[in-house]
């Protein structure tokens, strides 16, 4: 490959504004993580400061994990990476093809048939008919949908509706990975065989970013990581360091943290 | 590894950089932006036509006529309101059912294409906060699934037309052009109500109440004729000029150089000020949503 994956995110913050009166769950969600984040933006509009000052790279071969409790930021960077959230100070740099895992539905139109969801994201992702065509194969055959292909997806169970959106969102390799945890979910059948082909994917992209809670995937993916307090940086480093760290405790050597 | 690494460590960006974002406020980069939002949309406007096309399937998922249901209760309007009016304003239903099937179908598309401008951009929520897309897909995609349905409605005038054997001839293609600029208006309408409405949610019952309005006070059930002295003041109303450059051509009538002059004058007020608020509001909507 000619070039080389690459995050460049420099002294970047991302700002929420709240709106008086509105109910919006971005609202409801924020507050309950805002302790101490809300402020003013120079309209005077209250804001929840969700990043603040964050800079870091990540070259081609790294595996980043974020941790850090809940509404800490996590979610918000994984976003700004992807480009949906646009930084109202900073710079965000992404160099390579990216594919952003972020919720399970990953935009998918719950009214409209599995097939055709896979349809618009091959025609998102600038695919050609006949590959479009092999797109469906793959996911369908993955998924075990079958016949589920052609009902819309409204009437799948909750595990169809993963199935299919993390054979979607695997089916595509890029060279960049951004991953929420959400993937963990599936039954355990379903698990073994989203395993390999993750797997499989990860081994394939050039960096991917990870954002956990749980402490053994992180130790298990990643090589490096970024634990993300209150919107800013709390430490940055080889995994089990930060972890340590944020555990408050030293790891336990690898053999007594097999997964149960 | 460092916290605090720079960006010195990376060249001058290669061709492949697929994002750059810095949060520049000048408008020089807005501007930038937004184009490149337009031109990305551009690309891939066979997303845009397919999203387009399946909502209109959607919406009649599982009934037999499908998108004909619109034909038909387009029709019975255009029916039953041109027999009422007909005698209401005393007029020869050969003249004037024509002229309300095309006003009808027209106004059915103008109407429907500003309210659902409004959602352009809420309705699209979950893939908005889920992707990065252009915004100009989504505005293609509001226009894709009205012209689909006035494809359908287009069926209602040319029964009109072949029931009274009244055909508007060559003249008809000078609708062309008038139609051209309603598919611009039309974009630039999305971006702005589209951006607005997702910032103040109040905005589209006032948007349908105004169109309401605008019903009544363009001819779209009366004659322009009918005003007498007073038709040649309608240029002002915007709907009016816009209206007229494509229903004319169609009734074989000649369009005013001055009702040309004011449609152009209104779609360039129009155009620009929907590009001053979507070059300010662009990265900001998915905040909004």
């Amino acid at each position: 490959m000619a070039s080389h994956a690459r995050i460049a995110i420099d002294n970047i913050s991302v700002w929420f504004p709240l709106y008086h009166g509105s109910a919006r769950s971005l609202k409801k969600t924020m507050f309950a993580a805002a302790s101490g984040r809300l402020g003013q933006d120079q309209q005077h509009r209250v804001v929840v400061r969700a990043l603040q000052d964050v800079s870091f790279t990540v070259g081609s071969g790294e595996r980043l994990g974020l941790i850090g409790s809940n509404g800490a930021g996590k979610t918000t960077l994984l976003r700004v990476l992807a480009g949906i959230y646009e930084p109202v100070a900073g710079r965000v740099r992404i160099q390579g093809s990216l594919n952003a895992m972020l919720d399970p539905s990953l935009g998918m139109n719950m009214e409209l048939t599995g097939r055709e969801n896979i349809l618009l994201r091959g025609l998102y992702n600038g695919l050609t008919k006949p590959e479009i065509a092999r797109l469906e194969d793959d996911v369908a055959e993955f998924a075990s949908l079958a016949d589920f292909m052609d009902l819309p997806m409204r009437i799948y169970s909750s595990g169809m509706v993963v199935r299919l959106g993390f054979a979607l969102a695997t089916a595509i390799r890029p060279q960049i990975l951004l991953m929420d945890e959400w993937f963990l979910a599936g039954d355990a059948d379903f698990m073994e065989k989203a395993r390999a082909r993750l797997e499989q994917m990860v081994r394939g992209a050039e960096i991917l970013v990870l954002s956990s809670h749980q402490e053994g995937i992180i130790r298990e993916w990643c090589t490096r990581v970024l634990w993300m307090d209150q919107g800013h940086i709390r430490a940055d480093g080889p995994s089990d360091e930060v972890l340590a760290q944020y555990l408050g405790h030293p790891l336990p050597t690898p053999a007594e943290a097999l997964p149960a | 590894m460092s916290t605090a690494a720079t960006l010195h460590e990376i060249p001058p960006a290669p061709a492949d950089v697929v994002l750059d974002l810095t949060a520049d406020m000048s408008m020089r980069s807005r501007n930038r932006q937004a184009v490149e939002d337009v031109v990305a949309g551009l690309r891939l406007w066979r997303l845009a036509l397919t999203l387009g096309w399946l909502d209109v399937r959607l919406r009649y998922r599982g009934s037999m006529l499908g998108p004909f249901w619109l034909t038909i209760s387009t029709g019975v309007m255009v029916a039953s309101l041109g027999f009422l009016y007909a005698k209401l304003f005393n007029m020869d239903l050969r003249s004037y059912l024509p002229f309300l099937a095309l006003s009808q179908v027209l106004w059915g598309f103008l109407a429907s294409l500003v309210s659902e401008a409004c959602t352009t951009f809420t309705e699209a929520e979950s893939v908005i906060r889920s992707v990065r897309m252009p915004f100009f897909v989504f505005s293609i995609r509001t226009l894709i699934r009205n012209l689909v349905t006035l494809a359908h409605n287009i069926v209602v005038i040319i029964v009109v037309f072949a029931i009274f054997w009244m055909w508007p001839g060559a003249d008809a293609f000078l609708a062309l052009p008038g139609l051209a600029l309603w598919v611009v208006d039309a974009l630039a309408l999305t971006l702005l109500l589209g951006a607005f409405c997702a910032r103040f949610r109040d905005i589209q019952p006032i948007v349908n109440s105004v169109m309401q309005i605008a019903f009544f006070i363009s001819p779209v059930i009366w004659k322009p004729e009918q005003l007498g002295a007073s038709a040649a003041l309608l240029f002002i109303n915007p709907f009016y000029s816009l209206l007229e450059i494509v229903r004319a051509p169609m009734l074989g009538e000649y369009v005013a150089l001055r009702v040309w002059a004011a449609a152009l004058v209104y779609s360039t007020v129009l155009c620009a000020i929907s590009w001053a608020f979507f070059v300010r509001a662009r990265g900001r909507v998915t905040f909004w949503m």
